[in-house]
């Protein structure tokens, strides 16, 4: 019997039911049309329609960094694939999992300039791991179904499939689910090489001062890999320290985790970098908020890098030993091997380490000085945290200030529990970043910690988040600064506050109440806590407007161009020399 | 840290590609948007069954880099494989070039005999003009076209470089 006919849309809609989508972020235009008709008649599949393309793409990512699941977009041609841009280099640079599908003019109009028309492939190719553009009716069921396997094997990434609407409302008989799809040249390795794992446990046993730094393959690679991590850590009793995407692979509250390392990261754990012998790199890419100056980077240590993406391999920091896998399959293989071969680490030597590790922790590098007049954001961040660390809550963020102090001071346990923009630092990820999580977990406790100026750039998308009864927090350190600009400016830029300064802001009570929201405000320190709770035991959507010193900052600091070791740890804390001017040209 | 080597060599890498649309956009995208440099790229389906295209690529850079660019572009999707031919072994590395060459009287028998030498072929004459077709080294065409430029150089068109890993071993091997 031959084949139901289908027509492209109700193809495209098949392939993401196969593919075990149940939910799709969207916004509808004239090129997609016929996908949003095929949608209208069907219940499988649940359209969540949002205010701005870009909030869409970030919904997705919070989809599925939550979930590690593959997020899906469905956006117009032409403005609707543009605005998606952001979103999808966004997702890039963080290798989240996203299938991105766009509308196209018909396949006669591309190159004419014809309303609505972009060179979407074409602009997307950059900031995408791959995409797509279907000529054909016969080429879709394999595009759609490669896709989603591109997205989220090896290292992550959204894939763009740009579809043409004579394509969409084409009718064909040849459509076939994923299992009939085999990539002919995309096979990312997973497994590692057994030498290289031999010549690590070698390396490892050595090790006097051993660290582990993990980043966020460790969260792509899946839970058994936190894992893995987890008992790794404990099995060598080695410190551990994370990136910001890496934040809850190893639990925050376990003895031997030392916080965040980078350019805001703990002091304990930038000199246990610094100072270490052997370093054990664990799905982390060497970024350089992480390394501070390249050529001061940890200087004196063996360096093992696992990564499943080669090209991560000696790209910013030479390493003695590549391990090209997927961190869980590398993880366990390491893990036998150093059980199999009975080894343990020198435990006076660990011992040593662990009290130099001790007296830097000492420094309690994270305090700060509370005050009665005024809330100080750490204080709201770490109030914030005692409040909510019993229940499921998933936490997203902004991009400045209010980012590293979320880094800082809410302490992750599990992996997926955090979703924030490391690589490309995008203001106005948190909100739809929120809603995506919560659209996957509805009974959870969704905050989005986030700045006020950050927050107006997807406010819209409060309109998305009532529409669907999505009870997302959203926790506002307001202190009306672009408060890490301003920071910059005060310690690079003689204190000239050049455009920083918000002036104009909104009364963000009012403004959640306009979208229907409920608007809290919290000015006092004594009055945090009940309002806190009172945001929490809302049943619906909520924005708090937290008013904070306006002038504190975020420490401890690396500043740019400095090392390690030159971290300041406070405001009274003087840099030992000025920035230079190689530190003045860095971002 | 291993130190850093900071010479800069030239390598030819050989990439065989899905012959798709837009794949040599995700090429050239990846040198320019990279900071790399391509001095000669050079492209072609070898295999029209399997739709696979084969691009030759001359590039420089420090060690560090020159890794770089081939761990990136083994990672692009429609890539089968990447070789490193100066790495790899002896290779065979051929450029072609069509010289056009104008003149009268002496130049026009002077250009013929440096033809002759360089045993380029004529492809094309007419009483004022020769085309010269030649094959070899990039070395040996810039040598020749140097040596047509005073005597009526008009117009070169070049291939730039392609080039195959001597011995028994293909591409993907």
């Amino acid at each position: 019997m031959p084949a139901k006919k289908m027509t492209g849309s109700q193809m495209v809609l098949k392939a993401l039911s196969d593919q075990g989508v149940d939910v799709i972020f969207g916004y509808p235009g004239g090129a997609v049309l016929p996908i949003y008709d095929a949608l209208h008649q069907q219940n499988a599949l649940r359209h969540i329609l949002v205010r701005h393309e870009q909030a869409a793409v970030h919904a997705a990512e919070g989809y599925a960094r939550s979930t590690g699941k593959v997020g899906v977009v469905l956006v117009t041609s032409g403005p609707g694939a543009t605005n998606a841009v952001t979103g999808l280099t966004d997702a890039l640079m963080d290798s989240i999992p996203v299938v991105c599908l766009t509308g196209q003019v018909p396949t006669h109009l591309i190159g004419n300039d014809a309303f609505q028309e972009a060179d979407t492939t074409g602009i997307t190719r950059p900031c995408t791991k791959h995409n797509y553009l279907v000529k054909s009716i016969e080429d879709l069921p394999r595009v759609m179904h490669e896709a989603f396997y591109v997205a989220r094997t090896g290292r992550p990434g959204p894939v763009v499939v740009d579809l043409p609407k004579d394509v969409l409302q084409a009718k064909g008989d040849a459509y076939f689910g994923p299992d009939q799809v085999k990539h002919s040249s995309y096979r990312p390795r997973t497994k590692p090489d057994p030498k290289a794992i031999e010549k690590a446990i070698e390396m490892i046993a050595k090790a006097k001062r051993p660290i582990i730094y993990s980043g966020g393959g460790v969260i792509n690679s899946g839970d058994k890999a936190s894992r893995l991590l987890t008992r790794f850590t404990r099995t060598l009793g080695a410190p551990c320290t994370s990136t910001l995407m890496g934040l809850g692979a190893y639990p925050a509250s376990d003895p031997q985790f030392l916080g965040m390392l980078g350019m805001h990261g703990t002091y304990e754990a930038n000199l246990a970098m610094y100072n270490c012998d052997v370093m054990i790199n664990v799905g982390a890419r060497f970024d350089d908020r992480v390394t501070g100056r390249l050529d001061e980077f940890s200087p004196n240590s063996t360096k093992i890098h696992i990564d499943i993406d080669p090209s991560s391999i000696n790209k910013n920091v030479m390493v003695d030993l590549p391990i090209v896998g997927d961190v869980s399959a590398v993880l366990d293989a390491l893990l036998k091997a150093w059980t199999k071969g009975e080894h343990s680490l020198s435990q006076r030597a660990l011992k040593e380490w662990w009290k130099a590790i001790e007296a830097w922790r000492g420094r309690d590098c994270l305090s700060f000085r509370s005050v009665d007049s005024v809330i100080k954001p750490q204080h709201a961040i770490k109030r914030l945290y005692e409040l909510t660390k019993d229940r499921e809550t998933f936490i997203s963020t902004e991009v400045g200030q209010h980012q590293m102090w979320a880094a800082q001071y809410y302490k992750f346990e599990k992996p997926r529990h955090w979703m924030t923009s490391g690589g490309l630092g995008t203001m106005g990820y948190g909100l739809p970043a929120a809603y995506g999580a919560q659209v996957a977990h509805p009974d959870a406790l969704v905050i989005d910690i986030a700045g006020e100026a950050s927050i107006m750039m997807n406010i819209q998308e409060l309109s998305t988040v009532m529409q669907y009864g999505l009870p997302v927090k959203v926790f506002i350190i307001n202190n009306q600064w672009m408060g890490m600009v301003r920071q910059w400016q005060e310690l690079l830029h003689g204190g000239r506050y050049s455009q920083s300064y918000t002036a104009s802001l909104p009364d963000f009570v009012k403004l959640a109440e306009a979208f229907g929201a409920l608007g809290l405000r919290a000015s006092k320190p004594a009055e945090l806590d009940d309002l806190i709770m009172e945001m929490i035991d809302s049943p619906r959507p909520v924005v708090f407007d937290c008013q904070v010193d306006q002038t504190e900052n975020c420490f401890p600091m690396i500043p740019s161009g400095a090392a390690h070791y030159e971290m300041l740890l406070g405001p009274d804390d003087k840099a030992v020399k000025p920035v230079s001017e190689e530190g003045m040209v860095l971002v | 840290m291993a130190p850093k080597d900071l010479s800069i060599e030239r390598r030819t890498i050989a990439v065989l590609v899905d012959n798709e649309p837009g794949v040599l956009a995700r090429v050239i995208g990846l040198f320019s948007g990279r900071g790399y440099n391509i001095e000669s790229l050079t492209v072609s389906e070898v295999d029209p069954a399997r739709r696979q295209s084969r691009i030759t690529i001359i590039t420089s850079g420090t060690p560090q880099i020159l890794e770089q660019i081939k761990a990136q572009l083994d990672r692009l999707v429609p890539v089968h494989g990447v070789s490193d031919l100066s790495q790899k072994g002896p290779s065979v590395e051929r450029e072609l070039a069509l010289v056009k060459v104008i003149g009268k009287g002496n130049k026009r028998v002077e250009s013929l005999r440096i033809a002759d030498i360089f045993r380029a072929r004529v492809v094309d004459s007419g009483l004022e003009h020769f085309i010269f077709e030649m094959t070899g080294s990039t070395d040996k065409l810039n040598v020749f076209i140097d040596l047509m430029r005073p005597l009526g150089l008009v117009d070169v068109s070049r291939t730039g470089v392609v080039a195959i890993s001597r011995g028994p071993t293909g591409l993907l091997s």
